[in-house]
């Protein structure tokens, strides 16, 4: 078996089946601690804080103009980064082919050209938020492994990706295999890791919302 | 031996005290995760430590320093969740990927959770990933009093009210302190009735250091003429379980108000001007007593804007000139008592002047929480207290008025410090000097 073979047959089936046990492991298992009952009368009707957490996910999205001038830039980043990821893994035609192949669906791409100026966008704000991370006092104090090691498989994914799309620096086999086994790195990882926001952010958006509903506060 | 590991043994049971600060770290600790429940995990894992909370949090805008970052306030709590009780714990502590939490670093957080941290809440409403980091910071605070590491004016507050029903001895005691005032303000004090509509209780700070405020509340509410008393054995407000972390003697300090409310079939438990007596009648004392409680828990600004609407209270224009408001966060952003003053102070015809952060993300007055009685705290506080006050003074408002006696507290003690030339005023006194009554009418 070839590395491009390894890469997209046993390697990807195992990256899979771990990266499906552990988020369901890391959301069953805190989920089975106990949930307290809130005995404390409502402000509101269940209706309303339910409105409530379901707007919350929506606007929390967008900081509230009290934060916006200490907060905009940042979080700018953060949301470009993270749309210029979107796009690449969901509109570039090759990962729409992949994912068809798993799910069954088949939607429609941007052209190659379009997604390449979209990922060095990417890679060049994915360099802007490490530099961040590492000067910023605060972000600095609270990083650890796991903040490092989650940027580093992810920029390893979008720079083997472009690598492999431009063919440069080896075989295009070598440079695919290469990207697939960065893919695989990166789901073998997401559950242990902070990668798992993706399943947590509206969630934990909407519950805090829902709560500060109950209780008639801003959110 | 540190200061802290002092307090610690000092706070402490004689039982308690045979064992090493390490052995009651760790306890608490255990105590901690096994507490935890599904909501403060989730928050816990959610965190992704982009720092943004700290954009809100007064502590850390006044100095810059990284420490005051609210998630950071719970970190040696995230790091024993993740160790003992997280999805994954069994392979953070084979590995040795998350280390046991020392007495030591314990002993550093004190002044992160408790000196640090009003636990206001602003920080929950800039959070991208919604985290409720108040609500960590009040857990964590269960277990640095479980280790014996809360400060000791907040433990031993909360001791004596546990004992007493004061959070402090006092020459005189709350009951015999409120007749006097009503002797003194000529207003009557209705105290021990067996039975009535509304059970009322006190501020301490109100006792102590407004007792204008004490006599507002007893002369509004019997210009309304409602069915009301005050309690002996169920005076004071203010839960300094509830400040220093000690979830059990805040359980009892409740009960003493919530056994009182029942004994004299109130229909309503009155809370008066206090911020942090709100939350914890309003919003933690059913859980605390394990079932729903068989009574409304009203704020008095609440009662009032009820009483005003169903046309029972009336008020003449006050005439306080360019007015401000301070939104105590345990009222409005943590409580929902959003509408209330407002609709009080229109009552009265003043038009507000409203600070540039107002409402639901105004900044806390800086003593909340308990951080005024802790005195080592009182520099950090006044440097956070300077952007408020800036805030104050950039409205151009001559008169200032907040709803909770705890801020107007912070607030006079920083004219003291300051020479700050503006005088808080208690919204509930101005409601109770505009009464329209027969006289008033023109």
């Amino acid at each position: 078996m070839d590395l491009l073979g390894f890469a997209r047959g046993p390697a990807l089936k195992v990256a899979l089946v771990v990266f499906c046990l552990g988020v369901v492991w890391r959301i069953v298992g805190f989920g089975l601690l106990r949930i307290r009952r809130d005995w404390n009368k409502p402000r509101a009707s269940v209706l309303k804080y339910l409105f409530g957490g379901a707007v919350t996910v929506a606007t929390r999205s967008m900081p509230h103009p009290e934060f916006i001038a200490r907060t905009g830039p940042g979080e700018a980043l953060g949301y470009s980064y993270h749309l210029g990821l979107f796009a690449v893994v969901l509109l570039f035609t090759p990962h729409i082919i992949f994912l068809g192949s798993l799910f069954g669906l088949l939607w429609p791409g941007l052209p190659s050209g379009v997604i390449t100026v979209i990922s060095v966008l990417t890679l060049t704000l994915f360099v802007a938020v490490l530099f961040r991370r590492v000067t910023n006092p605060v972000m600095r104090m609270l990083s650890n492994f796991d903040d490092y090691f989650s940027w580093f498989i992810t920029m390893a994914v979008l720079v083997s990706g472009l690598a492999a799309t431009a063919h440069v620096g080896a075989r295009y086999e070598t440079l695919l295999a290469l990207h697939i086994l960065t893919v695989d790195v990166l789901l073998i990882w997401f559950p242990f890791g902070k990668l798992m926001h993706a399943f947590y952010i509206f969630p934990s958006r909407a519950i805090n919302g829902a709560i500060l509903a109950r209780k008639g506060a801003t959110s | 031996m540190s200061d802290a590991i002092g307090i610690l043994a000092a706070n402490l049971a004689p039982a308690e005290e045979a064992r090493t600060p390490e052995a009651r770290v760790a306890g608490a600790m255990r105590s901690f995760v096994q507490e935890i429940g599904a909501m403060s995990a989730f928050r816990l894992e959610s965190c992704i430590h982009c720092g943004i909370c700290s954009d809100a949090c007064h502590f850390y805008i006044a100095t810059e320093d990284p420490q005051y970052t609210p998630i950071w306030k719970v970190e040696p709590f995230k790091q024993a969740y993740k160790r003992e009780a997280s999805p994954f714990a069994p392979l953070f502590k084979l590995l040795g990927l998350k280390r046991a939490v020392t007495a030591d670093q314990l002993e550093h957080w004190q002044h992160l959770l408790f000196d640090s941290c009003n636990m206001c809440g602003r920080c929950s409403l800039i959070c991208p990933m919604g985290i409720d980091v108040a609500s960590l910071i009040e857990q964590a605070r269960h277990a640095m009093f479980d280790a014996g590491l809360a400060p000791k004016e907040l433990y031993q507050k909360a001791a004596h009210q546990r004992e007493t029903g004061q959070p402090e001895a006092s020459a005189e005691p709350y009951r015999d302190q409120l007749l006097a005032i009503g002797a003194r303000f000529g207003v009557e004090i209705p105290l021990d009735k067996p039975e009535a509509e509304i059970m009322l209780c006190v501020p301490r700070t109100d006792i102590e250091h407004y007792p204008s405020a004490v006599a507002a509340l007893a002369r509004v509410v019997q210009h309304l003429g409602v069915s009301c008393t005050f309690r002996s054995d169920g005076l004071v407000a203010e839960n300094y379980g509830y400040y220093a972390g000690g979830k059990e003697w805040q359980r009892e300090i409740s009960l003493r108000l919530i056994e009182q409310a029942i004994a004299c079939k109130a229909k309503i438990l009155l809370v008066p001007e206090c911020g942090h007596a709100y939350t914890a009648l309003r919003w933690e004392a059913a859980d605390l007593y394990g079932k729903p409680l068989p009574f409304k828990v009203r704020h008095v600004t609440e009662f009032l804007a009820d009483e005003l609407q169903s046309g029972h209270l009336k008020l003449t224009p006050a005439g306080t000139g360019k007015t401000t408001f301070h939104d105590p966060c345990q009222l409005v952003r943590k409580g929902g008592v959003n509408d209330a003053p407002r609709a009080l102070m229109t009552a009265m015809g003043i038009k507000l002047d409203e600070l540039k952060n107002h409402g639901g993300f105004s900044y806390c007055c800086g003593g909340g929480g308990g951080v005024l009685d802790i005195e080592r705290a009182a520099p950090l506080r006044y440097r956070t207290m300077e952007n408020k006050l800036r805030e104050i003074d950039d409205t151009g408002a001559t008169t200032f008025v907040t709803s909770c006696s705890d801020c107007r507290r912070t607030f006079d003690d920083a004219q003291a410090h300051f020479n700050w030339d503006k005088t808080t005023h208690s919204l509930l006194e101005l409601v109770a000097n505009n009464l329209l009554t027969a006289a008033s009418r023109p």
